[in-house]
């Protein structure tokens, strides 16, 4: 078998706590299906048949008994893991958890990953090369719709991740968290030296899409320093892809090293990854005449043998949906995804409803005479009374919205009931919360006070 | 009285090759016929009637191409119209069975040409599919062969000159792979990563290729599993043959990987049943590292051990492009102490020669470079020309980048001698007089360059009488390479043939 799929589905969401505080994040309904679904779909469009769900027993009950959340027939065959839900366990240390199952190189994807990339590009280039790391990554688009619940202009951007890839826009040279670079960007003098011309970005997305070797699982296990892929494990394979020790051929020096260096015991093991018949591989890399750079002596690759690839995406589309903007964009642009029906069969929506084309009714909902619903999304067993104006909104499931509201540019969570005559502006109203009548809110964020972040 | 003779004969004839040649009888049928209408004497000429198919005019098939002489002096005007009529319906025929052996037509022969049969039916090869790619029929049917084996077929691309029409022609930026599955079930992961190499030109030269192609069989074998009540020499060569077709359309597969993979298929077939399958398996494993070892590293020690006897203090080496084998020539020469300086011309698109320059100057060699544009300019200064070849053809021709036939002419104009360096695993059955017939058409888009930020050709698909075309390879005649050096040792270029021959009888 070539690759074997990882969804992650445990993360916690710690960014939209509004919403997440009572559904766990991967079954946060877009465009009416959980969250967990779209990179289900990604995967089982491309061919897998079968993913490792690593997840928390609420999120597993929830895919198998609840009925309004049921995932959609995926065909696919989910090996489910759950792990503990106390959040301590960084996504390196749930891999490092289930190194038994892991038999060849795997493909790591986050569960709020909705993109419709062409898969083939990331793995082609993890093919190809025989990379030990090809992620995928992409321009970020800015949000442009508003948020309901945030005071005053958006925050300044938050810490900045600089890329730095070669000529060819491929090879990942570098790779930097603006929180980890206290007086500037430093670059090592060997990687500019090999490769003279970098460019470094800054605009990018990452799509928490991977491809690891197996060797990398490995060296998980041996090195259990490392809790997080993206915020740890990637900056090191990148860093390393240049170090001395990995790239001397002779394996004398190695374990001389290996016997100094024992707190840096894990960097040998990278010295793993060669196959067998390594001899074969070299012969063919030695006769022929291609060399990935031009301009020194040096052989293909610069003789290194660990090599980081990124493919970035600069058209289609690519959300990670971890803050409450993602959330509202991605339901915007989530229905371009799957070609199903805007309005499903079993909703009644009686003939004097306005509906505009780029809205989503869900299942069994009701929505009676004289609304009018524009660039929402509705969701499961939803009710909707008379004279009823719902537009930019996204409703989850279970609500219940009665005579006379005017909803814009709002979140409302599941089991929510919105009384009569309300009118709601860039509101968040939260899961089973109820809006008293007649209530005029702005921008607020409505939740129960036993939900209340904890500080 | 001798109509009558004639038809009796046509009629023996008839009735021998009534197996293979139904066109034939009708043919010879209505020649009787018109025999019999015409009230021709008996000093008729021979009219033959060449029912040739349009065959590429330089086919690979060495046909006996009697050729029809146009009858002349005929009297009767009803003659030329019945054959303008036959010929009429001859086209008709041969279009609606296209693709098939080229015929040659009977001698109605007078008394004394007594033509036997057996001459004028020549044994037709098939045309392989990959040069007859605008036959509408041929693709067809490759079509389908694909998907019986489940590989998928790949999309041409751009206007291709008519002169290569008959080609492939492929572009880089469409990959195979999007049409497979991720996890690739259907061929070998292996597989999948040794086509995407090739076509994305990672693994590139006929040496490298074959041992890149042997290593990813390896790894095939080793993961195979015997299904029940299957064979194990039949089975597994059942299950390479759709992925050699895979590569196959990844990229057209070369001389030396077709002969490895010969070889692959025989040693297979030649497992004895009751073999248990680890066993067999080693057995494979180890037929493979030997023939990589006997055929490729033992191969290119040979070689460069005759050739350092060709190579003497002071002379002025010229090589083409970037052959593994000529570097390793040269680099051992140099180890042994030889002192002489190399010229390497390259080429455009693919400036391998860039790569020669790199690992030539690594050893130490002191290196010129040049473009082929200046090899008469540089020639006058040049001894020795070492020249690689991807496959050496049955007559003697060698067929190697494109280039290779101008510097090859150039030098000869110039008295320069010319030595081929091959190794006797690439030597082939097939015979070529050009380069047109069977060729490899790389992706046109590498020929667009852009030189201080503009791009002149950046849209050539849409000028309509515009074609881009970048051939691989070409031939070049015997008459200009003087010496052919192999592990065999040292061979003029018409002793191919021989050394097939004495191949075959070994095996």
């Amino acid at each position: 078998m070539e690759l074997q799929a990882v969804l992650m589905a445990a993360g916690g969401g710690s960014r939209m706590t509004d919403l997440t505080y009572n559904t766990p994040k991967p079954m946060l309904p877009v465009g009416n299906k959980p969250l967990m679904w779209y990179p289900l779909n990604l995967l089982e469009r491309v061919g897998f048949e079968e993913v490792i769900v690593i997840t928390t027993k609420e999120v597993h009950k929830m895919m198998s008994t609840d009925p309004k959340m049921k995932l959609e027939p995926v065909k696919m065959k989910l090996d489910v893991v759950c792990i503990q839900e106390d959040g301590d366990m960084g996504t390196a240390d749930a891999l490092r958890h289930i190194q038994p199952k892991i038999k060849t190189d795997i493909l790591v994807v986050s569960c709020d990953l909705i993109t419709d990339v062409a898969l083939h590009e990331v793995v082609d280039l993890f093919r190809a090369h025989n990379a030990t790391l090809a992620m995928l990554m992409s321009k970020a688009h800015e949000f442009t719709e508003t948020v309901p619940g945030q005071k005053g202009k958006k925050k300044t951007a938050e810490q900045r991740d600089f890329v730095g890839v070669d000529q060819s826009g491929k090879r990942l040279l570098f790779m930097a968290n603006e929180a980890d670079m206290e007086d500037g960007l430093s670059i090592r003098k060997s990687i500019m030296r090999k490769h003279p011309r970098m460019h470094i970005k800054t605009g990018l997305v990452d799509a928490h899409l991977y491809c690891l070797k197996k060797a990398v699982v490995d060296f998980l296990t041996e090195n259990k320093s490392i809790s997080s892929i993206r915020g740890e494990l990637v900056p090191y394979l990148v860093r390393k892809q240049f170090s001395k020790t990995t790239n001397s051929q002779k394996n004398k020096d190695d374990v001389d090293d290996q016997n100094q260096k024992k707190n840096d015991g894990s960097m040998n093991h990278e010295l793993l990854i060669t196959s067998r018949d390594e001899p074969l591989l070299q012969l063919a890399q030695e006769r022929s005449c291609w060399n990935d750079h031009h301009g020194d002596m040096s052989e293909a690759y610069h003789g290194g043998k660990m090599r980081c690839y990124v493919h970035i995406m600069d058209q289609g589309l690519c959300y990670r949906v971890n803050t409450l903007a993602a959330y509202i964009e991605a339901n915007r642009m989530a229905p371009k995804l799957f070609e199903e029906p805007a309005v499903h069969p079993s909703a009644a929506i009686s003939e004097r409803c306005q509906m505009g084309s780029d809205s989503i009714i869900g299942a069994q909902c009701q929505v009676a005479d004289k609304t009018s619903i524009k660039r929402s999304t509705i969701g499961n067993s939803t009710i909707v009374k008379e004279k009823v104006k719902v537009t930019n909104t996204i409703i989850m499931h279970g609500v219940t919205i009665e005579e006379g509201c005017n909803i814009q540019g709002s979140v409302i969570c599941s089991n929510a009931v919105i009384g009569r005559g309300a009118d709601l502006k860039y509101c968040l109203v939260g899961n089973g919360q109820r809006i008293e009548p007649e209530a005029e809110r702005t921008n607020e964020v409505i939740v129960g006070t036993d939900q209340l972040m904890e500080i | 009285e001798l109509t009558k003779e004639e038809k009796q004969r046509l009629r023996k004839e008839k009735k021998q090759q009534k197996k293979n040649k139904e066109k034939k009888d009708e043919k010879a049928s209505r020649e009787s016929d018109k025999e019999k209408k015409s009230a021709a004497p008996a000093s008729q000429p021979p009219t033959q009637h060449t029912a040739q198919k349009a065959v590429p005019a330089s086919a690979p098939v060495p046909l006996p191409a009697s050729e029809a002489p146009v009858p002349a002096d005929k009297p009767a005007k009803s003659k030329a119209e019945l054959k303008a009529e036959r010929r009429a319906r001859q086209e008709a025929e041969r279009a609606s069975k296209q693709g098939k052996k080229g015929e040659v037509g009977q001698q109605a022969a007078t008394g004394k040409a007594k033509a036997p049969p057996s001459e004028l039916q020549p044994v037709v090869k098939r045309l392989p599919e990959h040069i007859q790619v605008d036959n509408p029929d041929v693709l067809k049917k490759l079509a389908k062969k694909l998907e019986r084996q489940q590989v998928c077929i790949y999309v041409y691309y751009g206007y291709k000159v008519s002169l290569f029409s008959h080609l492939h022609q492929y572009s880089r930026k469409a990959p195979l792979t999007q049409q497979l599955s991720i996890p690739s079930t259907v061929i070998h992961p292996a597989i999948v990563r040794l086509g995407l190499q090739y076509s994305q030109g990672i693994v590139a030269g006929s040496n490298a290729r074959s041992v890149a192609l042997l290593h990813a069989f390896k790894q095939v074998i080793r993961d195979y599993t015997t299904p029940p009540k299957e064979e194990l020499s039949r089975d597994l060569v059942n299950k390479l043959k759709p992925y050699i077709s895979f590569l196959n359309q990844c990229r057209p597969l070369s001389a030396s990987m077709g002969n490895a993979i010969k070889y692959i298929k025989k040693e297979i077939s030649n497992i004895p049943s009751q073999c248990k399958e680890e066993e067999a398996k080693r057995k494979l494993l180890n037929c493979i590292e030997c023939y990589i070892n006997e055929k490729i590293v033992l191969a290119a020690k040979a070689i460069a051990k005759y050739s350092i006897e060709k190579i003497s203090d002071g002379d002025v080496i010229l090589v083409y492009g970037c052959s593994s084998l000529v570097n390793h020539i040269l680099c051992e020469a140099f180890e042994k102490g030889r002192k002489f300086r190399v010229i390497v011309v390259d080429s455009r698109p693919r400036l391998e020669g860039r790569e020669a320059l790199r690992r030539l100057v690594q050893r130490g060699i002191s290196c010129t470079y040049v473009l082929i544009s200046a090899v008469s300019y540089i020639l006058p200064e040049v001894s020795k020309v070492f020249l690689g070849a991807h496959a050496l053809l049955a007559n003697g021709y060698v067929m190697s980048r494109v280039g290779t036939s101008q510097i090859a002419l150039v030098a000869k104009a110039f008295n320069v001698p010319v030595l081929v360096c091959c190794e006797t695993y690439k030597f082939c059955e097939r015979v070529q007089t050009d380069s047109f017939v069977s060729n490899e058409l790389d992706d046109p888009d590498d020929l667009i360059v852009t030189r201080k930020g503009k791009t002149q050709l950046e849209d050539w698909q849409k000028v309509d009488s515009l074609g881009l075309l970048n051939l691989v390879y070409d031939v070049t005649p015997p008459d200009f390479v003087d010496l052919v050096i192999t592990d065999l040792g040292m061979i003029p270029c018409t002793s191919v043939p021989v050394v097939l021959r004495v191949k075959n009888v070994d095996q």
